[in-house]
């Protein structure tokens, strides 16, 4: 991440997004709309001392990043990695920008005078040849797992806030400790939370074996606690995945294959008071489990962002549907769109761990720098062309086009042959019969019918 | 609102303190509610597990009645009260298999031809709703916590919906986690027992078939909502009152445990806490006396 801000032929914008774009493969023109950070990227240094001179002494505003964990100040640096090594401040909670009355420490300490308050939304429109688009994906709501007690009950977490719990960046510097100060003797981590479910998502999300076992590995290591695992299947295909699985059978964490029923406060024996307790069907012994535990994960699933819609449409995307965005063919294309010219990196296409999410986007990268380092790209002839003489320029054609291919030049319908798929939709819509299908004219196709009935 | 009343079988008999409590509630909220007239069983347990088929026509024929008494109207849908959890539960199921199965909306048309009533669109011409609905939904809870007048404070109150309430077919809460009765609780100036056990079973009718089951399923119940501190248990059921109140000495004989607990309708807390006489909300029907002042701290 850091190469990629580092690099000279590489333009990062961050707090940015693509508002508008159009054009086509290999002359699109992207708008971009930046948020104001409240301090300039051009002379900040990274030295972070704005952060220690804010008025606010102690941090005090759930820090995104931590999953609301930890607490972060107005001012502050996303996470310890974040690339560029510039704060942000926070319009909603800065002194300065909610009330306009502020010591201004951060200004004042800063020696690049780099804090800016009266930095505005920037629109730019930049010209492009290719798109990626990895716009990633979102863990699902736990919210929607009612029978979980997400929400209900504090020890229960999301996979997300524990992995933030047990980072030694995150708020308790690797220590596991539970939202009522305990820490905790056993965990249950229950997998396939918002996948494989009718109710919710019926996809598998693919990843979340892989992380309940690097979150098992850790919570063990990191509290000693005895852990258990609800699962439905194991999966772990992937290099060395099996293997660790077989490796925290040996460490003695606990696998029981079933779907976890609920998770309650009712205790019934003496020893459960104050844990939670999670009945399961322990589908091995075929018998129903209680289980008391301390701490319970919820391995949410993946599914794809909130505003997939309004991105989809924007490039031009078609969605599969469990709402990611669809690649042009599932085994022989998967990286490209049907829009020439936009790919899919990531887990905007489909759930994937980062081994193969990194590998999509180096095959996403590959070919959209071999299309524009081609210069020339070859299209099939088969295109829709307007008989100008013939278009009365009533427009009809231009709503129906999928692929945006149709414009209005002085007064009549013109195809772009670069975007034009010769679909045919046009060609049948058109009241005056002016555009014909290249290769599939009227007259073709009649000779063809007259040919097969003679 | 205008509201037609189903009692079914229980509320004018083991339920008949939940009668009397819903129509006094009623009546001191000034909501016009009026009794299905010649209404016939609803047709659950006994006759679902024979003949499922029949029992659609039962519930059927007392929709049919409903629309008829409603008469046109103005073109809205009769509101049919069901407090008995069961009776709501299986209307609610014949609507939603008459709309699906074909078969069955056959039976019932037959059926309901033969005494002349009319079968069509049932599901559209009737709203099944419960009280508990009724009261947190269209009276809303402002109207209800304006008409306190002896609140109940500090009062550890668990809302114990059961299993039939809010689930499969009730669309008013959460099938999950419902509320309604909590809020209820709340606008009472009670307080509320968040619990787990909300919608688990109470052992139905098995405490009068294969008592040693339905008994436990009772006795966790109750055990449990003690154990959480509760004072006073509130169920919208006939059958899950009768369970979980008249088994106690059973329950506490078979798992040598001393749960003692007043179960009563929320109907008659309601009751209560607007100051109706004990007669009019019918708790001196009880056989546990209903507790109304918290316990000390």
């Amino acid at each position: 991440m850091m190469d990629a801000g580092r690099h000279p032929r590489i333009k990062l914008m961050t707090c940015s997004e693509v508002v508008a774009v159009s054009g086509y493969m290999g002359n699109y023109r992207a708008t971009i709309r930046t948020k104001p950070r409240y301090i300039r990227e051009d002379l900040c240094v990274g030295c972070l001392q704005c952060i220690d001179a804010c008025v606010f002494k102690k941090p005090r505003f759930p820090d995104e990043f931590n999953m609301g964990l930890g607490l972060r100040k107005p001012v502050y640096l996303p996470f310890p990695q974040a690339t560029p090594q510039v704060p942000l401040i926070d319009p909603e909670n800065c002194l300065q920008l909610k009330t306009g009355k502020c010591k201004q420490g951060c200004a004042e300490k800063c020696e690049r005078k780099a804090v800016d308050f009266e930095q505005k939304e920037k629109i730019q429109e930049v010209q492009v040849g290719t798109i990626i688009v990895a716009t990633g994906f979102k863990t699902v709501d736990p919210h929607k797992v009612p029978y979980y007690g997400y929400g209900k009950y504090p020890n229960v977490y999301t996979a997300l806030e524990a992995e933030r719990l047990v980072s030694a960046s995150g708020p308790t510097e690797g220590e596991v400790i539970l939202r009522d100060g305990r820490k905790p003797e056993t965990v249950g981590i229950i997998h396939c939370v918002g996948s494989r479910d009718e109710k919710t998502n019926r996809w598998c999300s693919r990843v979340c074996c892989m992380y309940s076992l690097k979150l098992a590995h850790l919570i063990r290591e990191h509290s000693g606690a005895k852990i258990y695992n609800f699962y439905i299947d194991m999966r772990t295909p992937g290099k060395g995945y099996e293997e660790f699985y077989n490796k925290l059978l040996e460490e003695g964490v606990q696998f029981i294959r079933g779907r976890v029923a609920e998770v309650t406060d009712w205790a019934v024996k003496p020893g459960e008071e104050g844990k939670l307790i999670l009945r399961v069907e322990d589908t091995m012994i075929g018998q129903v489990r209680r289980i008391p535990v301390d701490m319970v994960v919820l391995s949410t699933g993946l599914e794809s962002q909130p505003d997939a819609a309004k991105v989809s449409a924007l490039f031009g995307l078609s969605r599969s549907a469990d709402g990611f965005f669809a690649e042009a063919h599932p085994k022989l294309r998967p990286v490209e769109t049907n829009t020439d010219g936009v790919f899919l990196a990531g887990c905007a296409q489909g759930p994937r761990d980062v081994p193969d999410a990194v590998a999509h986007a180096g095959a996403a990268a590959s070919m959209a720098i071999a299309l524009l380092n081609k210069g020339e790209v070859t299209i099939a002839p088969t295109t829709a062309k307007v008989v100008r003489e013939k278009c009365v320029g009533c427009g009809d054609c231009l709503p129906v086009c999928p692929y945006t291919a149709i414009s209005r030049v002085e007064g009549k319908a013109e195809v772009n042959a670069a975007l034009c798929k010769g679909c045919g939709t046009c060609v049948a819509t058109c009241p005056s019969g002016a555009i014909e299908g290249l290769h599939f004219t009227d007259e073709q196709l009649v000779a063809q019918i007259e040919g097969v009935l003679t | 609102m205008k509201y037609l009343y189903f009692p079914g079988c229980s509320l004018k008999s083991t339920g008949k303190p939940y009668e009397e409590s819903i129509l006094s509630v009623f009546r001191a909220l000034d909501v016009d509610i009026e009794e299905l007239k010649d209404w016939n069983c609803c047709g659950a347990t006994a006759y679902m597990a024979v003949d499922e088929l029949k029992s659609f026509s039962l519930c059927a024929r007392n929709m049919a009645l409903a629309v008829k008494q409603h008469g046109e109207g103005n073109g809205e849908p009769v509101q049919l009260v069901a407090p008995c959890s069961a009776c709501y539960s299986l209307l609610l199921k014949s609507q939603h298999y008459m709309e699906e199965n074909p078969e069955v909306s056959r039976v019932v048309k037959t059926a309901l031809k033969e005494v002349g009533l009319e079968s069509e669109g049932l599901s559209q011409k009737v709203r099944i709703r419960h009280p508990l609905d009724v009261l947190a939904n269209d009276i809303g809870i402002e109207r209800i916590k304006d008409q306190v007048k002896k609140p109940l404070t500090g009062l550890k109150v668990v809302p114990y919906y059961g299993c039939l309430l809010v689930r499969p077919y009730a669309t008013f809460d959460d099938p999950y986690n419902p509320t309604s009765m909590d809020r209820l609780i709340r606008a009472l100036g009670a307080e509320p027992v968040d619990w787990a056990l909300k919608t688990r079973c109470c052992g139905g009718t098995l405490s009068g078939t294969i008592q040693g089951v339905g008994l436990r399923l009772s006795y966790l119940l109750l055990k449990e909502a003690s154990r959480k501190g509760g004072e006073l248990l509130l169920t919208a059921c006939p059958l899950c009152q009768f369970d979980l109140e008249c088994f106690q000495g059973g329950m506490n004989n078979r798992f040598q445990h001393n749960v003692q607990m007043p179960v009563a309708y929320f109907s008659q807390l309601i009751g209560k806490a607007f100051n109706l006489s004990d007669r009019e909300v019918g708790a001196q029907r009880l056989f546990i006396p209903m507790k109304l002042e918290a316990a000390a701290p």
